[in-house]
């Protein structure tokens, strides 16, 4: 079902854990449809990543969409941290199934969720970041039967 | 790779060997068409009379009343579809119950969109259907109840004598589907006043592809798949011979032996289910304590995602099942698990496992020492878990 990657991630994922008193942090997802994410950063004077952590409940593609997304956002700027789309995870994880897409943009969320509260915080500008939703969903299209 | 500890049972057995030694010589020898006239297809008709006696007889029936499906899916369909067509002049009325397998939840919605009314009835907190809403629900235009016989998810097993005496008392057909049931639980048709059951081959250690449906004699139906003559008219297509002679042999060693595989398999699932209470905290068991399925026990895990959990089982070669979205394709948990009230954080997280009589109390050791691990080590990187925890202090 998943690449050797997606598994690789999933059963040894990086970044896992909390950072104190964060320059930012972000969570998004609902647990009604079984996935969230949280987002850690620790961003220096020079609005570099220096470190990142994260807290997933999820699948197995919840987990490693967010593992592989701090391997990709650590030691970048803030800038260079909004050019990591889900797509650019997708990519770097040798893709998904269909049905877990919305994973990763989840991941990409939880990132945004997180430099907007660094960038609240500290009263910087992002290019090209907005508010981030909470919450991001699919809807199933049910066909006939 | 460690040794696999299969423990998924209610999704499907294995074959047991007997069963397939009983259909090899149906496939090269006994390949005759059994409704062509000559010589050589006799045995085959034999086989095919034979295995519908062992059939009849394990739930007390006749013969004549058996009829060999492709399935337990296609069973459940025959028998709405059908009742609804065959008596939509006395009425356009069915209760059914809200943790039904989907074989008769999507059938009874399809029927809605044709035009008919269907009632879902309500379960309790042990997804037990409540019969006080059974009787308010029937109407003079009520024309079918179908209960399951045990639900396949949290293995609860439902009243069914009493649920056959209301229909009965009421005029109204009672269909059962018994595909988690059949050849683990004693059934008696006449006993429960069941008109129609749906039963499943792969589920009691047969083949898959073949099951059958108990019509009672006198009860009007109409043919589902048409064709041909075979199945009393009612079901055409050249009968699935090798698979009704294992469906025949499996539920002859099913019956032989209920008791004491039934004694094995709830030992050792009350020995795991005591272990994962006493060991894994926020945890519970949903569906019935005693009025359950005695290899079916389902556990929901606070914190943590059902998919994961498998992921990781299944890492330590151990195969279970959950009720989890992400296992579902959809973003809804089990509607089995919202009927019987779990919040959908929590239904995500569920975990069931189905033993059969092939598993070891060594077995069920390595299993709660591996959920220990996996799912402490799945809470550890929960923001649900690590929330929780902060507001606990």
């Amino acid at each position: 079902m998943y690449t050797e990657k997606v598994m690789d991630h999933f059963e040894h994922p990086r970044n896992v854990g909390e950072i104190k008193d964060p320059s930012g942090m972000g969570t998004v997802g609902n647990a009604k449809c079984g996935d969230i994410m949280r987002i850690y950063l620790d961003i220096d004077e020079n609005q570099i990543i220096r470190d990142v952590k994260f807290k997933t409940f999820g699948c197995g593609a919840a987990v490693a969409t967010s593992s592989m997304a701090t391997e990709l956002v650590k030691g970048k700027s803030v800038t260079e941290a909004m050019k990591v789309t889900n797509q650019a995870v997708m990519e770097a994880l040798d893709g998904l199934p269909p049905v877990k897409v919305h994973c990763s943009l989840l991941a990409e969320e939880a990132i945004h969720a997180a430099l907007w509260d660094y960038a609240q915080k500290n009263g910087v500008d992002i290019e090209g970041l907005k508010q981030p939703k909470s919450d991001i969903s699919e809807q199933d299209e049910d066909e006939d039967y | 790779m460690n040794k696999r500890i299969y423990l998924d049972n209610a999704a499907t057995t294995k074959t047991r060997p007997e069963v397939v030694e009983a259909m090899l010589p149906y496939f090269t020898q006994y390949y005759g068409n059994p409704s062509s006239v000559y010589d050589f297809s006799e045995p085959v008709k034999e086989a095919l009379a034979q295995a519908r006696e062992i059939i009849a007889g394990s739930i007390g029936a006749k013969a004549r009343e058996v009829y060999f499906t492709g399935g337990g899916s296609e069973s459940d369909n025959w028998a709405i579809k059908a009742t609804a067509d065959a008596y939509q002049s006395k009425g356009r009325h069915i209760i059914t119950s809200k943790v039904e397998h989907h074989a008769v939840l999507h059938t009874c919605e399809y029927l809605e969109r044709q035009g008919f009314e269907v009632t879902y009835l309500d379960v309790d907190e042990y997804g037990v259907v409540k019969l006080d809403e059974l009787k308010k629900a029937i109407r003079p235009d009520t024309i079918l109840i179908s209960i399951m016989f045990a639900n396949n998810e949290v293995g609860t097993i439902e009243p069914i004598r009493e649920i056959g005496e209301i229909a009965k008392e009421h005029g109204v057909l009672f269909h059962t589907d018994a595909v988690q049931a059949y050849g683990h639980l004693p059934i008696h048709v006449d006993d429960y006043h069941i008109d129609m059951m749906s039963a499943s081959g792969h589920k009691v250690n047969g083949p898959k592809g073949v099951g059958f449906l108990y019509i009672r004699t006198g009860v009007k139906i109409r043919s589902l798949i048409h064709g041909g003559a075979q199945e009393r008219k009612r079901r055409a297509g050249t009968e699935n011979v090798p698979g009704i002679v294992g469906l025949g042999k499996a539920a002859q060693l099913a019956m032989e032996d209920m008791e004491r595989r039934a004694r094995h398999e709830s030992g050792l699932r009350d020995y795991l289910m005591a272990r994962v209470m006493e060991e894994v905290p926020y945890t519970r068991v949903n569906g019935h304590r005693t009025s359950r399925l005695p290899n079916n026990v389902n556990f929901a895990f606070q914190f943590i995602e059902g998919e994961s959990l498998l992921i990781l089982l299944d890492g330590k070669g151990i195969c279970g099942s959950s009720g989890s979205a992400c296992t579902s394709g959809s973003l809804d948990p089990s509607h089995v698990l919202l009927a019987i009230g779990l919040p959908h954080e929590i239904a995500h997280g569920s975990l069931r496992l189905t033993l059969s009589e092939e598993n070891t109390k060594e077995e069920m050791d390595f299993v709660v020492d591996s959920i220990k691990e996996i799912v402490q080590r799945l809470r550890d990187m929960s923001p649900l878990y690590e929330d929780f925890m902060k507001n606990r202090k």
